[in-house]
């Protein structure tokens, strides 16, 4: 067999361009297999993506996603800014509230999936992808520079993704365990409703579909954290968790991943985000392209499917409808908790609803696939 | 990690068993905590010529999926049709019941060319991904 076609466990020792994470010692102890997500050397499992991924669907899992980015946006003029940044109405939200947001381009692509935090009137923090911080980050100062030249209402524009670290406690018993580590309850917290705590905040948030809580930390407290919620963990089998069921979680829940189903050319219309841009609100930079792009029509759209025939989807497998090429996978897995062969992908016929039949192509064999509405599993509530 | 001194292994992480002209295959001990838990598997077809050196089967892990290569030449005699319904064998037993497949040796010279647990832990030090 060929390891090389798995990059992400290829992860040659001299390659001195990758990044560890603030806790990357607390990992290797755990016994944590790391491999390289973008040029981070992260945790990919620490016993088995099977076992991690079933801990975080049936009662808790840890992960370090330090990682991400971290900006903050502060001043008069930053929610006039942010509103003009984003495709959404921060108008609306009120300090306490997140609002999740792509990040819209002059073409109408997604530059990157975001949640945008209030922290006050005037006080807004950006929790961005780790792969993205850079273009992200040059995307808002050509922005800023754009909105200073109307001479509005100033504000500041500060990448802080050094100084802060980020875990992310999914799963049922969270509350419970995050209540007993900081001796608070946070259980009363709503969905993408968040609260300052420490140097930093909670947040009820995350990318793996059952409940849980993002915790921005400055980094160094954040090995105090990681040991308190493990310690008061261990009596509801809290594990560990790596970047491998962190991927199959956010399939299984219909996530999209940057990278794989969003990129810089796809409309947030096209992969299944729309909801979250108000195209008939306020102006917003981008707003002209996807409106034009509206008018033209879109041109694919993102679909999930489960395989009718033995075969894994995974990125970049065709895939075909009456023996057209109508499409692309973007991503793909065994899913662990419905034990299917699930995926997603861009496909250009647009009428495809729930039932309808397409074939993969997978080393060579069509593989028939049935197309499923997403997300291919919600948690009862 | 476990290198049974009465196998035979590649460099690409296969081992071969051998019974006279019959050579059965699976993945090295190393290999399944490598790629960690295995999903899926695509065997050959019963009868089917395979090439040493030359993809046989696949093994998918969670995370991706990798080509199994023929350690000989020859013709498929059996495939391990349990590993279709629990794939997760593999990593339980790389060695036992997670094999994949039997082969008739068709150039028993072959084998001659297939590396000693020595030579393949040797191989391993060196980095042969």
């Amino acid at each position: 067999m060929n390891f090389r076609s798995l990059p992400e466990l290829v992860l040659t020792r001299s390659l001195m361009t990758s990044r560890q994470l603030p806790l990357h010692a607390r990992h290797l102890a755990l016994g944590a297999r790391t491999g390289l997500f973008g040029e981070w050397e992260v945790p990919l499992y620490y016993t088995s993506i099977l076992e991690e991924h079933e801990a975080v669907r049936t009662r808790a899992g840890l992960f370090d996603i330090s990682h991400m980015g971290e900006f903050f946006v502060e001043g008069p003029g930053a929610q006039a800014f942010l509103e003009w940044a984003l495709p959404r109405l921060l108008g609306e939200v009120a300090a306490g509230r997140a609002v999740y947001a792509p990040l819209v381009n002059a073409r109408g692509g997604v530059v990157d999936d975001i949640i945008a935090y209030r922290l006050g009137a005037s006080r807004f923090l950006l929790i961005v992808n780790a792969g993205n911080v850079a273009k992200d980050f040059a995307h808002l100062q050509a922005l800023k520079t754009l909105y200073d030249q109307k001479g509005l209402a100033a504000f500041t524009l500060v990448n802080a993704s050094d100084q802060y670290g980020l875990l992310a406690l999914q799963g049922p018993r969270s509350a419970e365990i995050l209540a007993r580590a900081a001796a608070e309850d946070f259980s009363k917290l709503g969905y993408y409703r968040f609260c300052e705590w420490k140097q930093g905040i909670v947040s009820r948030t995350g990318y793996t579909g059952e409940d849980g809580f993002e915790i921005m930390l400055e980094t160094s407290l954040l090995d105090g954290l990681w040991t308190a919620l493990l310690n008061a963990g261990s009596e509801f089998g809290i594990r560990p968790a790596g970047f491998g069921c962190r991927d199959t979680l956010r399939l299984e829940a219909g996530m999209p991943l940057y990278g794989h189903d969003l990129d810089d050319e796809t409309a947030p219309q096209e992969a299944g985000i729309g909801w979250a841009v108000k195209m008939d609100g306020a102006e917003f930079y981008g707003r002209e392209a996807l409106l034009e792009r509206q008018k033209a029509g879109w041109t694919k759209k993102l679909v999930g499917f489960e395989t009718l025939d033995r075969g894994i989807p995974r990125q970049g497998q065709e895939i075909f409808k009456d023996g057209s090429l109508i499409g692309v996978v973007t991503s793909g897995s065994f899913s662990p908790t419905l034990k299917k062969n699930i995926g997603m992908g861009f496909v250009s016929r647009l009428d495809l609803a729930p039932d309808a039949t397409v074939e993969l192509q997978i080393r060579g064999a069509a593989v028939r696939a049935k197309i499923l509405s997403l997300p291919f599993y919600r948690r009862k509530k | 990690m476990s290198l049974p001194q009465e196998l035979k292994y590649t460099k690409t992480h296969e081992w071969a068993r051998r019974a006279g002209n019959r050579v059965t295959v699976g993945i090295t001990d190393y290999a399944q905590k490598e790629i960690s838990d295995v999903v899926f598997v695509e065997l050959p077809k019963s009868n089917a010529p395979v090439t040493a050196g030359k993809p046989a089967a696949v093994v998918e892990s969670v995370k991706a999926a990798f080509d199994i290569y023929a350690p000989v030449s020859g013709q498929v005699t059996a495939v391990n049709a349990e590993l279709e319904k629990d794939p997760g064998l593999i990593n339980q037993d790389a060695y036992g019941r997670g094999f994949l497949f039997e082969i008739e040796m068709s150039q028993p010279s072959d084998w001659d060319a297939l590396l000693s647990a020595e030579g393949y832990e040797q191989a391993l030090k060196q980095g042969a991904h």
